[in-house]
């Protein structure tokens, strides 16, 4: 029965863990350009090095962005900016083209030409 | 082709001989598009094409003799479009006319067996669709056409199959149903036959350590399976079967959905054989007559809004056996010496539930709770040996799933409490004992989202016979190259052993039964415990325009301590502890591939040493073949009108030499010679409502004669129905049906 508490007593961080505030989480999606699954991982493996990106994952079939975030370390739009920084256009922030030009040839989707 | 639309892209006119086609194939199903692995692109009167990728993409090089370039995927319309320069395609296939007026989107579109890049477990996915390939009965028979699990040839006695992975027999493998511990305690031998196979959704086999969620005693491997899910299976399907040994089986399940939320399930499975054969003529029956009744009904709440998710299931089973001599009548002969024979009642009662909640804000933070009970009564005897075993069994899991900063580092963290109370009668004697366990596990996975990953899991465990002890698990996953994956994984495990219940083929012998007791905790024997170790590389390839994969694995497990069954000496079987060493290493080479439309091939070679010290000698493991070989491939005919199909399926086995402890009728050191199965089936699918399915096993009649040593004295001390290393049944021939109503309501 000791060991039972003393299991218990060791979780309850864990649980604490879990009730952490959650009013700056923040839940969205755009859409972002991009092919396959290469872009996939690029676009995910740049979003995540925005500190207070959760997750982040875009689906190729759709280009839905999906992110959750928390605001009170980040915004949406620095969020686009990265994004944009490795080669993928998104409704707030464009590519340089310099970066979407070096972009593997899979990944060269068509761009919506800006007026 | 019925349907042949004609596209025309003219762009350049600078064609090029050898010029890369690429692009990507995309499906729309209920007004979205989504990419789709396994499109067929060829170009039209050449051999020359390709097939899709994970992602949909496909590269084909440009063609001097055609240009007209033909895609299809089963289900939907084929299109033939005119190419004229390699510039990036992107094509969108429409459903099937056919198809789209019913409405159904049941079949999942996935390859029937997945071997994940991304993983760091080496995880097998079975689907339901691969079930179908043999049409198995039982969980025990569902793996015929996996070549990670080798389906053995049980006792004379019970006509049960028993399974092996990496060598190892079930007792070291975790079978979990719905990640709930399952065959284990009282029902290692028999539980994967209460298991009918219409119930079975999915199988994840995992090669090696495995995960430390479920438990500490999968040392092998695990084996889960996720049974039918109310809200995702049809409102009816009826399944009947009869094979011409007498086997007669029929299945029925009925879901209702009572509203968005809630839906409920009704599964019931009888089978009986009621026939008795004695084809090789030694009095004593060739398959056991039997009959099982298994119904299940199950509940199911989902709130995917709130995050809530549920399932209620309660089940009761009850399953007769009687073998032996053909002239065995259990009123007049039991307990005489007249005729020798054996019957063996089950009565189970199952009782489960799982909640989940999944933050909806935080779809990345889970709790999970699972709690099942289950009390099983076996009444047995043998001839005048007797044999009856309780289990009682609690199990609860508390499970909680995060993130650390983000979702490439994940954990899962939990506890869990099981007990377990036996009541045994071994022949005069009686065992009686209770284990309780309590648990805490924390499991961290990384992902890079690229090359690697990494799963490291650690749980702490306080048993009363175990003591407390700490049990480590780590895989890894890397992908060093394009379409390659090397995993590797080490962890320990442990186990108490159940050693009547794990042997019960014992029973159906007349060895004097020794137990070398040393103090140990467990009918006075140590527990046992053992460290595997993995390593695993996959590389995909295209070979013709065709893509397949070749696949190497090695495991070792390497026993520290392990409670021997020593069945050496012909008129014993001994249980005690491991003096010496014990270990099983398994080597597997598997290639995977399409050579043509239509059709997939899996060759397999399996090399297996199994070796245990008996007393002074280090041998293998007996009725463990040191080599064993599989192939499987299975043709699909075209789609014909209505959604009707041919779908064909052959399976063969060979079966290495066997070693055979020495007996009365093999003599010192005999080993058993090779053989090889044929099994085939064919299904004709007439519509997605209903199909008819044919079938042969073990095509070239490959008999042992003489199972059952001792057969003429089954009262003597050399009688032995355990050694047997072949089918005794020879070419065995099945037909059933399978009927499906999809769509009740609109």
């Amino acid at each position: 029965m000791k060991k039972i508490i003393i299991l218990l007593i060791a979780l309850l961080p864990v649980i604490g863990f879990a009730q952490k505030a959650k009013k700056d989480i923040q839940k969205t999606s755009f859409e972002v350009n991009g092919v396959c699954g290469m872009c996939k991982a690029r676009i995910e493996k740049q979003a995540f090095t925005v500190k207070g990106v959760k997750s982040a994952t875009w689906d190729i079939s759709s280009h839905q962005f999906s992110v959750i975030y928390d605001a009170s370390k980040t915004s949406l739009l620095n969020i686009h900016e990265e994004i944009a920084s490795v080669g993928h256009d998104t409704p707030l922030a464009t590519a340089p083209d310099e970066v979407y030009n070096s972009l593997h040839m899979c990944c060269m989707y068509e761009r919506e030409s800006k007026e | 082709m019925k349907n042949l639309c004609l596209f025309i892209l003219l762009f350049s006119w600078s064609v090029q001989a050898q010029q890369q086609l690429t692009g990507q194939i995309k499906i729309k199903e209920n007004a979205t598009e989504l990419p789709i692995e396994g499109v067929n692109l060829i170009w039209l009167n050449t051999s020359m094409g390709t097939i899709t990728d994970q992602s949909g993409n496909f590269k084909l090089p440009m063609s001097p003799n055609s240009n007209k370039l033909v895609i299809s995927y089963l289900g939907f319309k084929t299109d033939t479009l005119i190419i004229s320069s390699p510039k990036r395609l992107v094509h969108t296939l429409l459903p099937d006319a056919d198809d789209a007026l019913d409405e159904i989107t049941l079949t999942e579109r996935r390859k029937a067996i997945q071997k994940s890049y991304l993983e760091a477990q080496n995880i097998i996915r079975v689907s339901s669709e691969e079930l179908l390939k043999a049409a198995c009965c039982n969980l025990s028979e569902s793996f015929e056409t996996n070549p990670s699990i080798d389906v053995n040839f049980a006792d004379a006695l019970t006509g049960t199959k028993q399974i092996k992975m990496l060598g190892l027999s079930s007792p070291y493998l975790l079978i979990s149903e719905e990640n709930i511990p399952m065959v284990r305690g009282a029902s290692q031998i028999y539980g994967l036959t209460f298991t009918p196979g219409t119930w079975i959704q999915s199988i994840q086999i995992t090669k090696g350590a495995g995960s430390v969620v479920n438990g500490f005693e999968s040392i092998a491997g695990q084996i889960n399976t996720e049974i039918q899910k109310p809200s995702q299976d049809v409102p009816i399907y009826i399944n009947a079967y009869t094979s011409v040994n007498g086997r007669q089986e029929y299945n029925a399940h009925f879901n209702t959905k009572w509203n968005d939320k809630w839906s409920a399930g009704s599964y019931v499975h009888v089978n009986q054989r009621t026939q008795k054969f004695d084809k090789n003529a030694d009095s004593f029956l060739d398959v056991p007559i039997s009959k099982q009744i298994n119904v299940l009904n199950r509940w199911q709440y989902t709130d995917a809004t709130k995050g809530w998710v549920g399932f209620a299931s309660l089940r009761f089973l009850d399953d007769k056996k009687q073998t032996g001599s053909i002239n065995f009548d259990p009123e007049t002969h039991r307990d005489t010496r007249a005729f020798w024979g054996s019957e063996i009642e089950t009565q189970r009662v199952d009782a489960s539930l799982k909640i989940g909640y999944v933050f909806p804000d935080t779809p990345y933070q889970s709790f999970g709770f699972q709690s099942a009970y289950s009390n099983h009564d076996q009444d047995s005897y043998f001839g005048l040996r007797r044999y009856d075993i309780k289990h009682k069994s609690f199990f609860t899991n508390l499970l909680f799933n995060s993130i650390i900063s983000n979702t490439k580092n994940k954990f899962k963290t939990g506890i869990n409490f099981s007990f377990d109370e036996y009541n045994e009668g071994v022949d005069l004697v009686d065992y009686q004992r209770r284990d309780e366990v309590i648990g805490a596990f924390f499991e961290y996975s990384y992902d890079s989202l690229e090359k690697l990953n990494i799963t490291a899991g650690i749980r702490l465990d306080s048993h009363n016979r175990l003591g407390t002890f700490v049990t480590p698990r780590v895989h890894l996953r890397y992908n060093p190259w394009e379409r390659s994956v090397l995993r590797a994984s080490v962890g320990s495990g442990r186990k108490v052993a159940n050693i009547f219940a794990e042997n019960q083929k014992l029973f159906g012998t007349n060895r004097l039964i020794q137990l070398v007791e040393n103090g140990g905790s467990v009918y006075g024997l140590r527990p046992e415990k053992a460290w595997n170790y993995g390593l695993s590389f996959r590389q995909g390839f295209t070979l013709f325009q065709k893509q397949g994969d070749v696949t190497v694995d090695f495991y070792r497990t390497q026993f520290e301590d392990q409670v021997v069954v020593d069945w050496e000496q012909a008129s014993h079987i001994r249980f005690y502890n491991l003096e010496g060493s014990s270990y099983a290493n398994s080597f597997q080479l598997e290639l995977d591939y399409v050579p043509f439309r239509n059709t997939a091939l899996r060759l397999a070679y399996k090399n297996y040493q199994v070796k245990t010290t008996y007393g002074t000698q280090t041998l293998q493991k007996p009725l463990q073949p040191r080599e064993r070989f599989f192939a499987n491939f299975e043709y699909k005919f075209e789609n014909e009108e209505k959604g009707s199909q041919w779908k064909a399926d052959m399976t063969y086995h060979f079966v290495g030499e066997q070693r055979l402890p020495s007996n009365s009728r093999d003599g010192v050191g005999y080993s058993s010679e090779r053989y090889g199965l044929l099994s085939m089936q064919i299904t004709r699918v007439f519509s997605k409502q209903f199909e008819v399915y044919l079938g042969g096993e073990n095509l070239g009649n490959y008999k042992q004669l003489n199972p059952i040593v001792g057969a003429e004295d089954p009262f003597g001390s050399t009688f032995d129905t355990s050694l047997v290393y072949a089918p005794i049944f020879g070419k065995m021939f099945y037909a059933g049906l399978r009927f499906k109503l999809n769509n009740i309501k609109k």
